[in-house]
């Protein structure tokens, strides 16, 4: 065995998030080659049913911090703890899924370790022995392909949705190691009082595999309903355009485009959105995209692999009804 | 209070940006408009609002050319008090450390009791370069923030995560990222851009700053810039919504498979 790829173990309600499933496979596939292995690291709570996840889908070791100071993710803290581990396991690589948490304690961990960083990476590979990995840049107008300092180890978030999560594999659990740490001095500064969510059952835009979004076109904050049921039925999301962010329709949460996410989703449907560039950026790395639009000229027909010209009022409750019969 | 706001020149968002093929990880600047990081803006929008609302200095601050002195004068119309470009031209293109390097140094000049910055910049798209100098400086951040209160030397800001939001208290100085939604920012007045102009930029270069290109070496390099690849035409149906939505749904369902 020649050193580990560490993943950061990102949890909610005491699962690993489909971006660290997707992070560990991604892990996996590059360990092989260097002849390593695939390490997690959970912060915050000792948690079996985790550690059991994370085995299955490959993981070999699992370095655990526990304490009270760590039970909301607060990067400042979860970097304290990352260093800890690293010191203990001196990993090749590291990755984590590019979420927000994971994009936000990525960047203070590589300022701590003075790592090479690359965010929302979409491809990841060895050449010489140097981690090169594919971004995109400029919301996705243009792609990147990075080469990184390898020492220290580089560290890598991954953009959900684009590497597949593993499939389960029975075989021993992960090894169990504990690994104390103490604040540091920027961490000792900073506390999350509250962490609370508000989408409810709704993935987030950002890592659901279906979004259906609307844009000026839906007419006002009351119609977005249409898209919700239609989003709630095929366990999707539901995404705004900047004009329906900007009208107040919709909370910027929810906003794809440059200014907004950078998706890829399996299944994207635009309705009533027009395909400014801005937007285009934003979704067009989706796996299929619908465009729904009452005017035949409108832009995101250019991207789109099916477009309904027609009336979405019309179209999308006929659309919800034919889905429902087939299921 | 005294804010120092970093900010970068950016091309606009409706911008077609093009790889610049004579020099790798660039692209074609001609013809490009640029802006203020839109991020970037509402940092300086609520370094504005509490210097109006708390009295002292707003700097803002930038790496870049010489046109990226456009940017911080918009800045200053908008209601900064000074500004700072820190050149970084003769050095090989930067990366996240290199730009942070640069900034801590130069903040870290004068006293101040906050950092904003946007939470990323719409060009390379990596969100880094505030919690960079957060960490320079050994100082707390907050990432991706949507509301920001101050009083008696502490910030509580709402952050935004995937799907909610948590509330973080953090002791001041600090850096704090700013994402949409935390305020409108507002467009410079006539008088403020005739101020603007006459108003002198401080310019400041790595060696006077006492960091040698050899600390500035990227670990980040890119190798290649290029478009993504052309998605294929697509079918268009037309014609009554009862036969395209069944079409539709039929054609997801058995050739995308993807429902």
């Amino acid at each position: 065995m020649s050193g580990q790829v560490l993943v950061w173990a990102e949890t909610k309600d005491g699962a690993p998030r489909r971006a660290t499933l997707e992070a560990v496979g991604a892990a996996c596939k590059v360990a092989a080659p260097l002849g390593a292995s695939v390490a997690a690291a959970l912060i915050g709570e000792a948690n079996d049913r985790a550690i059991q996840r994370l085995g299955e889908v490959g993981v070999k070791q699992v370095y655990r911090v526990t304490g009270p100071e760590f039970t909301h993710v607060e990067p400042c803290h979860y970097t304290d703890a990352l260093q800890a581990i690293c010191t203990h396991s001196s990993p090749r690589l590291i990755l984590m899924g590019a979420t927000a948490l994971g994009k936000d304690l990525s960047a203070r961990l590589a300022a701590r370790l003075r790592a090479a960083l690359a965010t929302d990476c979409i491809a990841l590979a060895l050449a010489d022995k140097h981690v090169v990995v594919t971004r995109p840049v400029f919301a996705g107008k243009l792609r990147a392909r990075v080469a990184l300092s390898s020492s220290p180890a580089p560290i890598v978030t991954l953009r959900p949705n684009v590497f597949p999560v593993p499939e389960s594999q029975t075989g021993g659990a992960p090894e169990v190691v504990d690994v104390s740490c103490a604040l540091s001095e920027p961490s000792r500064k900073v506390a999350v009082l509250e962490t609370s969510y508000t989408t409810g059952e709704m993935p987030d835009v950002s890592e659901a595999e279906i979004v259906v979004s609307g844009g000026r076109g839906m007419k006002g904050p009351e119609n977005f309903a249409l898209l919700a049921e239609l989003a709630r039925l095929l366990g999707g999301a539901v995404g705004a355009s900047r004009s329906a962010v900007d009208a107040g329709w919709m909370d910027h949460q929810h906003q794809v485009g440059q200014t907004g996410k950078t998706i890829s989703p399996n299944l994207y449907i635009a309705c009533g959105i027009s395909g400014a560039t801005q937007h285009l950026a934003g979704m067009s790395s989706s796996k299929c995209i619908v465009a729904i639009n009452k005017d035949p000229e409108a832009n995101i027909f250019k991207v789109a692999d099916y477009g309904v010209v027609g009336d979405l009022f019309k179209v999308v409750p006929l659309v919800t009804a034919e889905i429902k019969k087939l299921k | 209070m005294n804010v120092v706001v970093l900010v970068k020149q950016v091309p606009d968002t409706e911008a077609t940006v093009r790889p610049d093929n004579s020099a790798p990880g660039r692209i074609v600047e001609s013809g490009i408009k640029f802006i203020v990081n839109p991020y970037d803006e509402f940092a300086v929008e609520e370094a504005i609002r509490l210097k109006e609302a708390k009295g002292g200095r707003v700097v803002v601050m930038t790496v870049g050319p010489p046109r990226s002195e456009e940017a911080l004068r918009t800045c200053l119309a908008m209601g900064a008090d000074d500004a700072v470009r820190l050149d970084p031209s003769g050095l090989p293109d930067l990366d996240t450390f290199g730009y942070a390097q640069l900034l801590a140094k130069a903040v870290s000049l004068d006293p101040f009791d906050l950092i904003l910055c946007g939470k990323q910049a719409i060009d390379d798209d990596i969100g880094a370069v505030g919690t960079f100098v957060a960490e320079l400086l050994g100082l707390p951040h907050v990432a991706v923030v949507t509301k920001l209160e101050i009083t008696n030397g502490k910030a509580v800001c709402r952050k935004e995560i995937d799907g909610g939001t948590q509330k973080v208290e953090v002791q001041l100085p600090a850096v704090v990222t700013a994402q949409k939604g935390l305020n409108e920012p507002r467009y410079p007045a006539l008088r403020g851009l005739m101020l603007a102009k006459k108003k002198e930029i401080k310019v400041l270069t790595p060696s006077s700053l006492g960091l040698a290109a050899d600390a500035l070496r990227p670990v980040y390099q890119v190798e290649q810039l290029e478009a993504p690849p052309a998605r294929g035409k697509g079918k268009i149906l037309q014609g009554e919504p009862e036969v395209t939505a069944v079409e539709l749904v039929r054609l997801l369902r058995e050739e995308a498979k993807v429902i």
